[in-house]
């Protein structure tokens, strides 16, 4: 094969290891342990291929089990450096991950995911920057960088149309940076038209203007964007405080609100079953779209109690059902009957290719939130549906692809609510409707299992729960191995993506967000520049 | 033109005797020396050195008490320099034909009465570049191998521009080599280290 790339340093040679434990390699003498870091990347030269791994552990050995109990003087550093590599050695673990063939039609095709191991004693070096770009791809009209992996300059790209092609999720404890990532995920899909996207934006961070940890603001999707963003509020007065340009003023109507919604709000509004029971049967009675007002308008009296004898509903199901569906009557949104349709307003702009943002403004809380994507997402799904399922039959354009931001996603997605909720069914099978899911959650494990494993691409950040860790990674092959480097990544700005839209785990250091320069990486221009560049363009005409 | 330094007097495969033409006047311990069957250079490693009467069956007496100087026991008695002579055994570690050097033992072994010469310092270099004659020093059954070893090292280093570099390489070679004897590859990089 001929070497066309550039090579990284030479770290060692392969010693033993499988394809499915990974390789180990022994390091020469010469290469400073310290300096190896785990989830690094090496090239593994084969005698046919070259074979792209990571680093997952890094051990100490010696040749001799004496040595641990009579240590030799190592403070000779003549001794010192005698030992070093060769009674005494180092060794790091490889997972290779793909190959790298040399013949025109591996060139083409590009890196194949690896089905055998390089020889014993292959060379293993440091993955050159070439190397890592022939991997990852190079910024173009699909792939967006969003981050360097450690220690390299080279930038790492996603695959956005493959991204948006299955549901996603950003997972991490709260302040390592979740937030920061899906605003460029979202700029990626904004930028490269892979999809409309619809952002439950709970506590207001990606529409205007969100804040960093330190306070700064930063800018949100319509500064950047303003042509291609479209803010939606709950919260009028909200968002008037903080001067945020919106498009529209989302309102809900009971008659909007059906028994599935409540169900889902089992417990944040503290019902019991048969309090639910007793929902599905008062919409029979009242029926499906006005069985809240209804259930309102009852007044506690003799009519009230032949009503609940009636439907066979307890008087203690009714006293507690009353106490959660309160809690919903104080929400400024929910009226009687809104003013316009909002789903409505809102397919229209997603078929623009529009993205919108719903801010929740000061209805933080998670009823409220939860309520209303629910109720949104339920209708949007039913419209998508049947928008595909009319153009498989009649040849008509097939619905923009659609992809649904929601953040505290185990409020949906948790075991015992995933089977009901429309969220479920999108993570589970809405890819079909051009309709996929990011879900951004500080505690994965709290997901469904079977959403989790449907997931396409998993952004992790820092993670330290094991049974969040475990329900990150779970179905990924080299499960173990990634989790030492899950657990050994830093507090912030470090993730590791694997999925369906990368080619291999990679762990990152994020793309910058918030600095001037960097919003002028995606294009956005300020006024004073805007200002000059349309000077210069009128000095151009005459 | 390398010095000679004396004659060989016993000749096998592996190990050769030679007597210094000058009495007491060996070459050092572990020096590099060179001698030939005719055909190919034979090197070898200088393990011992003794200097005894020529005639076995007589020792030397004690002659110096009246003496003021050790050298005027030699000045006053001239036939002792002919009694005695002075002998080195040699390891042999390798061999050379044309500009090749092979480190490992000749086919032949050398002839008697062949020259012996003290190898210059660049020969010494090109000689211990391959490391590889370590492994016929260490299994060689003479006594103190390990002092063998550490003084060939030592008076090879001095032939290497970067003196460490070489005995640090040597002594990963050594680590090697004698990764289970712990003890005494700890002894003879005490005797190397600079």
């Amino acid at each position: 094969m001929n070497e066309v790339t550039p090579q990284g340093d030479r770290l060692g040679i392969v010693v033993g290891g499988s394809l499915t434990k990974g390789m180990e390699v022994k390091l020469d003498s010469a290469t400073p342990i310290e300096e190896m870091a785990v989830g690094r990347y090496v090239v593994i030269k084969g005698q046919k291929s070259r074979f792209f791994g990571m680093i997952t552990d890094i051990t100490l050995g010696a040749t001799n089990p004496q040595l641990a109990i009579t240590p030799p003087d190592v403070s000779d550093p003549f001794i010192a450096d005698v030992i070093a590599g060769t009674s005494t050695y180092g060794s790091i673990h490889v997972v290779p991950m793909l190959t790298i063939s040399g013949d025109a039609v591996s060139l083409l095709e590009g890196p194949q995911p690896v089905k055998t191991v390089p020889a014993h004693f292959s060379v293993v070096r440091e993955a050159s920057e070439q190397d890592v770009e022939t991997v990852f791809g190079r910024e173009d009209e699909k792939h967006f960088y969003v981050g360097t992996p450690l220690d390299m300059e080279t930038r790492v790209c996603l695959n956005i149309p493959e991204f948006v092609k299955r549901s996603n999720g950003v997972f991490g404890k709260s302040g390592t940076g979740k937030t920061f990532f899906t605003r460029l995920l979202l700029i990626g899909m904004v930028q490269k038209k892979a999809a409309a996207n619809l952002i439950f934006d709970m506590h207001n961070e990606y529409g205007w203007e969100g804040s960093s940890e330190g306070g700064r603001s930063v800018k949100g999707l319509k500064q950047l964007f303003p042509s291609q963003i479209a803010v939606f509020a709950l919260d009028e007065e909200s968002a008037r405080r903080r001067q945020v340009k919106t498009d529209c003023i989302v309102e809900i109507g009971y008659d909007e609100i059906e028994p599935e919604d409540i169900e889902l709000l089992k417990d944040t509004l503290n019902l019991t079953q048969p309090a639910i029971e007793a929902v599905y049967q008062l919409a029979r009675n009242f029926g499906e779209q006005r069985w809240l007002e209804g259930f309102f308008k009852l007044s506690g009296g003799e009519e009230t109690k032949d009503l609940l004898d009636r439907l066979s509903i307890h008087e203690s199901s009714y006293r507690n059902l009353r106490r959660g569906l309160e809690r919903l009557r104080r929400l400024p949104f929910l009226v009687h009957h809104a003013r316009e349709n909002s789903v409505q307003r809102i397919l229209e702009y997603l078929d623009r290719g529009m993205n919108v943002v719903l801010e929740f403004g000061r209805y933080t809380d998670v009823t409220a939130y939860v309520l209303v994507a629910n109720i949104l997402t339920r209708r949007i799904y039913a419209q998508y549906r049947e928008r595909k399922e009319a153009a498989m039959g009649e040849k008509k354009a097939e619905p923009y692809p659609l992809v649904i931001t929601i953040e505290e996603a185990h409020k949906f997605l948790n075991p015992a609510v995933a089977g009901q909720t429309i969220f479920g069914t999108i993570a589970r099978e809405m890819r079909k409707y051009n309709v996929t899911l990011l879900v951004i959650d500080q505690r994965p494990s709290g997901i469904d299992d079977e959403v989790m494993s449907q997931l396409g691409t998993k952004v992790a950040y820092l993670l330290d729960n094991e049974k969040d860790i475990d329900s990150v990674l779970m179905g990924v092959s080299g499960k173990t191995e990634l989790k030492t480097v899950l657990a050994k990544l830093e507090a912030k700005q470090q993730a590791l993506i694997f999925g369906h839209a990368l080619p291999m785990p990679v762990v990152v250091k994020t793309r910058k967000y918030g600095s001037a320069e960097s919003y002028r990486e995606f294009g956005f221009r300020d006024a004073a520049e805007l200002k000059r560049k349309a000077e210069e363009d009128i000095k151009g005409l005459f | 033109m390398p010095t000679k330094i004396g004659e060989v007097i016993e000749a096998s495969t592996g190990q050769f005797v030679a007597e210094c033409y000058e009495l007491h006047t060996p070459p050092p311990l572990g020096s590099l020396v060179k001698t030939s069957d005719g055909d190919v250079d034979i090197y070898g490693v200088v393990c011992n050195a003794a200097t005894e009467s020529i005639e076995p069956n007589r020792r030397p007496i004690a002659r110096g008490k009246d003496e003021a100087t050790e050298e005027n026991i030699y000045r006053q008695n001239p036939q002792l320099s002919k009694l005695l002579r002075t002998t080195f055994d040699t390891l042999v570690i390798g061999h050379g034909q044309g500009d090749e050097l092979h480190h490992y033992l000749p086919p032949r072994p050398t002839h008697v009465h062949s020259f012996v010469y003290l190898c210059e310092q660049d020969e010494v270099c090109r000689f211990t570049q391959s490391l590889d004659f370590l492994p016929i020093l260490l299994s060689t059954r003479a006594g103190s191998v390990d002092e063998i070893v550490s003084a060939c090292l030592r008076q090879a280093s001095c032939a290497h521009d970067d003196q460490r570099a070489f005995l640090v390489r040597s002594g990963k070679e050594l680590a090697i080599l004698l990764g289970g004897e712990l003890n005494r590859l700890n002894a003879i990089l005490r005797r190397i280290r600079l």
